[in-house]
């Protein structure tokens, strides 16, 4: 009895996450395209629907009824299956991510979290990873230079910031003793000047940095650049299955606000008179914000300049941090 | 001012020749470069321009089908014919000054006398496959008759549409209307017109 109930609570679970996140989603695009037409003195959409709130329906339509192309010389299975794996692995690595608070409903508690392990961080930062081989898959089957180049750079992003991402994170870990992503929160329970972006300031700038080019968000969008490889691995890509990776990107994107707001924000702790799901929920807006702002205010960086910020400035710098981290605990 | 002063004429005076920065020369200058770069926060100032932007809202916009530009009284876009507002009746006196001006040889036209031994306008035609919209035609009228409208939105089904005489003519019905607007652009008659006009000297 007691299984099946648990069994119950993380299915509907698993799909109020996947629904919602997939919604949130898509309403980001549309946020992006106001934010970045706000911050550039244009208007955005504004047509279809009252300020162009339906637009998102337009391009769900759009992107449903396309066709789906698959060239002549791809290699059809891995070609078909790469965005199914970028768009999955975005969401899997939410199973781990605490939302708010546990709250009870009809009498019964909830923990809004799908899976409380031990190891969360460690397996959100693994499966957030693998997400990198449905840009990789896509790259190489799609027979395409542009999307062969954009694959390429996509493993030596990955090779690139997976190691800040994990040595900067260390650190905070170091501090608190625990993967579990509930632990890092209750960590930081006590207000503002509790939270560990400030005993950790570089670890925070460094995962933050990691985080953007996980996300292949601006300034580190390096592979699918359009001025540089069209649309990098997303080249020959259409209709729906192009729509998955575009869905995957904002998942990510959303998986690392939450990630950031949590580790070294506070997570869903009150503050003042800001209830805690309330405050996450501003926290996370405010990263999702700053990914928008960024991308309009800032260059994008080569991949060789990538590689070098990383492997030359990044990485020592979270090794330093570690150390330090690890005298002062000593 | 020397004659090397008139011989540079790429550049307005005042201009600053910036030579951009030094590449740095050693390894120590490179990480001082690095280090100065990563914390003079110029990326915040980035930040910051667009959020200033974003926060003032001065969008500049214009949704096209629903607002459109206010066209100069200068703007050469098609051709239109003028009538008398006295009278209702053509302004062309078919002089051809505009067929002859005419450098890309686009305009024609045929008069005839008619009946009361007046030359009129029978026909006038603008091929705008070929017109560049220079003015001249517009410019050499004498009695302010053929003139450049506002009107940009020019796609159609035929390419001979906008062009023929019955097109540019300001009909009746608009003239009835007192929908005709004079031309304000270049070589209308200005405001103090009136109190310009002096009596011939018939003195002499």
């Amino acid at each position: 009895m007691f299984e099946t109930a648990v069994l119950v609570e993380t299915i509907v679970k698993a799909v109020i996450v996947v629904s919602v996140v997939a919604g949130m989603a898509g309403f980001a695009t549309f946020i992006e395209r106001k934010v970045l037409a706000f911050m550039q003195r244009r208007l955005g959409p504004m047509n279809v629907g009252p300020y162009g709130l339906l637009q998102l329906a337009a391009d769900g339509i759009k992107l449903f009824t396309k066709e789906d192309i698959v060239p002549q010389n791809a290699v059809k299975p891995i070609f078909m299956i790469a965005p199914v794996i970028a768009a999955v692995t975005a969401f899997v690595a939410m199973a781990a991510v605490p939302y708010f608070p546990e709250f009870t409903l009809f009498g019964y508690v909830i923990h809004p979290i799908i899976s409380d392990i031990n190891v969360a961080l460690l397996y959100v930062m693994g499966v957030a990873s693998v997400g990198i081989y449905g840009p990789l898959l896509a790259g190489m089957s799609s027979s395409n230079k542009w999307s062969l180049l954009g694959a390429a750079r996509a493993v030596v992003q990955m090779l690139s910031f997976e190691v800040v991402s994990g040595l900067s994170v260390l650190a905070p870990i170091m501090l608190i003793g625990s993967l579990s992503l509930i632990d890092i929160n209750d960590y930081q329970v006590g207000g503002i000047s509790h939270w560990l972006i400030w005993k950790q300031p570089l670890a925070f700038v460094l995962f933050a940095m990691a985080g953007f080019m996980e996300t292949n968000r601006a300034p580190f969008d390096t592979i699918e650049f359009e001025a540089e490889v069209v649309a990098g691995y997303a080249t020959e890509y259409s209709g729906m299955r192009w729509g998955l990776f575009f869905i995957g990107e904002y998942a990510n994107m959303i998986t690392i606000s939450v990630l950031v707001s949590i580790i070294f924000m506070g997570g869903y702790n009150p503050i003042w008179f800001i209830p805690g799901a309330l405050a996450m929920l501003l926290k996370v807006s405010l990263w999702v914000f700053l990914f928008l702002w960024v991308r309009a205010a800032w260059p994008h960086i080569r991949p060789d300049q990538l590689m070098w910020v990383c492997w030359k400035v990044l990485m020592p710098l979270a090794v330093v941090n570690i150390l330090i981290t690890g005298f002062v605990l000593i | 001012m020397e004659l090397n002063d008139f011989k540079q004429r790429n550049i307005a005076p005042g201009y600053i020749f910036f030579e951009g920065e030094k590449a740095p020369e050693n390894g120590w200058q490179a990480f001082k470069k690095v280090v100065k770069r990563s914390l003079k926060g110029e990326l915040f100032v980035g930040l910051w321009i667009v959020f200033r932007e974003m926060i003032r809202f001065d969008i500049h916009t214009i949704q096209y089908p629903a607002e459109k530009y206010e066209m100069s009284p200068r703007y050469r876009a098609i051709h239109r014919l003028l009538r008398l507002f006295e009278s209702g009746s053509e302004r062309c006196i078919g002089c051809g000054l505009c067929e002859k001006i005419c450098i890309s040889n686009c305009i024609r036209m045929d008069t005839h006398i008619d009946e009361k031994s007046r030359k009129v306008v029978s026909e006038y035609s603008i091929n705008f496959g070929r017109c560049i919209f220079c003015g001249y035609c517009a410019e050499v009228c004498p009695e302010l008759a053929i003139v450049h409208g506002v009107e940009y939105e020019n796609a159609s089904e035929q390419r001979a549409h906008f062009g023929l005489k019955a097109d540019m003519l300001t009909p009746l019905d608009t003239f009835k209307a007192k929908e005709q607007k004079e031309f304000p652009g270049f070589g209308a008659l200005s405001d103090n017109a009136d109190e310009a006009v002096k009596q011939t000297p018939l003195a002499y």
